[in-house]
């Protein structure tokens, strides 16, 4: 165990490019997804398609096949960018797609006479979603979206150890294969740091529910 | 435009759900202050009418325009001219998650652009109209049913529209609260509104209304005054329906 303090530093390094990748994924999985999810529930045929096309393909996808497409793909057609980005990018794809499906199934859980009266009163279809259901439908959305962003953090790990380095998985593997310490020891301090993120991620989330449920 | 403009006017339409031809050939036109009660059975297609007036539900054939205006199709426009027709509900359906005064300032600060002071003033005024203004503060789930559908009607009425839509609006409500919301229609009412109405409440229809309209199977099957129908109806639907609601 003697390794967490010896490589301290190294650990805190990943631990932060880790949170990097996180904070960025999360922030556009939350808008992609609720923006897809109103596609999946919009009049328009067209759009309806769009989102219903994205959840299939991303979600059916092994996230690593995602991050070799973005990696590989986007500069075959002129998009260049590091490592760090492609890596971000092919997370929040896949993410959305999940986040999009916790929304989609919240929105479907306010009664339809909510969005009926907006209508009625004449409010436009974004309007009837941002200002009435989609307020309503979070109380039912936060814990879906909990499990997606704490699944998120973990699959930060293969984006890491798909070239992006630097992150908390990169550094156990550093330490275990080119550095000679002992598995149990590196891995344990690699658990402690994802742990640092979605336990207070999870605590986080049962507030917002908690806040959510008064609110009413 | 001129004043014999009807406010509004359905010409030829029709309306399935899929096999089920629930709109048939509907023709009918409501001037300007006048209050029309639509009567029929259950399933005869009276809510399916009111809501093709403001396009809630699209339908396959036929003109509707309201105020000479015919109805856009889905988008901006067609927003705008919903603005214009207020729309009460059985089920109230008032936002959940809103006090009872945002629940009547929302559209008008969000579609007609009114400041937030003004709407509120407005809709203090009318949530006074309609015997509420001390309930302001709540939600909707903390107010009797009677006291939600007077928020649903002070809600539409803020929108200042040109005719208002009641689809059974007292069905829903227990006995003692049916007379509070009556009240507030019949006072709308003889305050020159346009109004079209389903409704049960025979009381209401000899009172307040124009005209009666009785729908059965997707058609106007009769089209006359409260008086000449419940004292003479033509149609044998209609003497058998009134038979089935009068004995009750
Ligand atoms: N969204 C819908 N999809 C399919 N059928 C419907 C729908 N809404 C109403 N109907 C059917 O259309 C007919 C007329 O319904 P409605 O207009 O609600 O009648 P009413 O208000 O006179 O009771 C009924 O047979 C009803 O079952
Ligand atoms: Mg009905």
């Amino acid at each position: 165990m003697g390794v967490i303090l010896e490589q301290f530093p190294l650990y805190v390094q990943g631990f932060l490019q880790t949170l990097r990748i996180c904070v960025f994924a999360a922030i556009g999985s939350l808008v992609l997804g609720t923006l897809l999810a109103g596609f999946r529930v919009s009049p328009l045929a067209p759009l309806r398609a769009v989102g219903s096309g994205w959840v299939t393909v991303f979600r059916n996808t092994p996230l690593a096949v995602v991050l070799f497409a973005v990696a590989f793909g986007l500069p075959e057609v002129g998009v260049n960018g590091s490592y760090f980005w492609f890596g971000v990018t092919g997370l929040t794809m896949y993410t959305s797609a999940f986040v999009c499906e916790a929304v989609r199934s919240g929105i479907n859980s306010v009664a339809p006479g909510q969005a009926e009266a907006a209508r009625a009163v004449g409010l436009t279809f974004s309007q009837t979603l941002s200002l009435v259901v989609l307020p309503q439908a979070l109380r039912t959305v936060v814990p879906p979206l909990g499990s997606v962003i704490i699944a998120m953090i973990k699959n930060s790990a293969i984006v890491g150890a798909f070239g992006v380095g630097g992150d908390l998985y990169s550094v156990g593997l550093q330490l275990t294969s080119a550095q000679g310490y002992a598995a149990v020891g590196v891995l344990t301090g690699v658990l402690l740091g994802y742990l640092v993120l979605t336990i207070p991620a999870g605590i986080a989330l049962a507030a917002i529910e908690r806040r959510t449920a008064l609110a009413r | 435009m001129s004043d014999t403009t009807p406010m509004v006017r359905m010409v030829g339409v029709d309306k399935h759900f899929g096999d089920l031809h629930v709109l048939r050939d509907i023709n009918l036109e409501v001037a300007a202050g006048q209050v029309v009660v639509v009567l029929g059975p259950s399933g005869s297609g009276k809510s399916t009418l009111c809501r093709t007036i403001n396009r809630l539900e699209p339908v396959d054939n036929g003109l509707i325009e309201v105020d000479g205006k015919a109805l856009p199709a889905e988008g901006k426009q067609l927003a705008g001219l919903r603005a214009d027709v207020g729309m009460v509900f059985q089920s109230f359906n008032l936002f959940a998650h809103k006090t009872i005064l945002e629940n009547v300032t929302l559209a008008p600060i969000k579609v007609r652009k009114v400041g937030k002071a003004e709407a509120q003033r407005r809709a203090l005024e009318l949530l006074e109209r309609v015997g509420i203004a001390d309930q302001r503060d709540k939600y909707p789930a903390q107010l009797s049913g009677g006291q939600q559908q007077r928020a649903a009607i002070a809600r539409a009425l803020a929108m200042r529209p040109k005719v208002m839509l009641f689809d059974e609006p007292t069905s829903a409500l227990d006995p003692e609260m049916v007379q509070e919301v009556l009240d507030v229609m019949t006072a709308l009412a003889a305050d020159g509104m346009t109004m079209l109405v389903i409704t049960h409440e025979m009381g209401f229809a000899r009172r307040a209304a124009h005209r009666v309209v009785f729908m059965s199977d997707g058609e106007i099957v009769e089209d006359s005054t409260p008086d000449a129908f419940f004292s003479n109806p033509t149609s044998g639907r209609a003497k058998d329906f009134l038979g089935k609601i009068l004995t009750h």
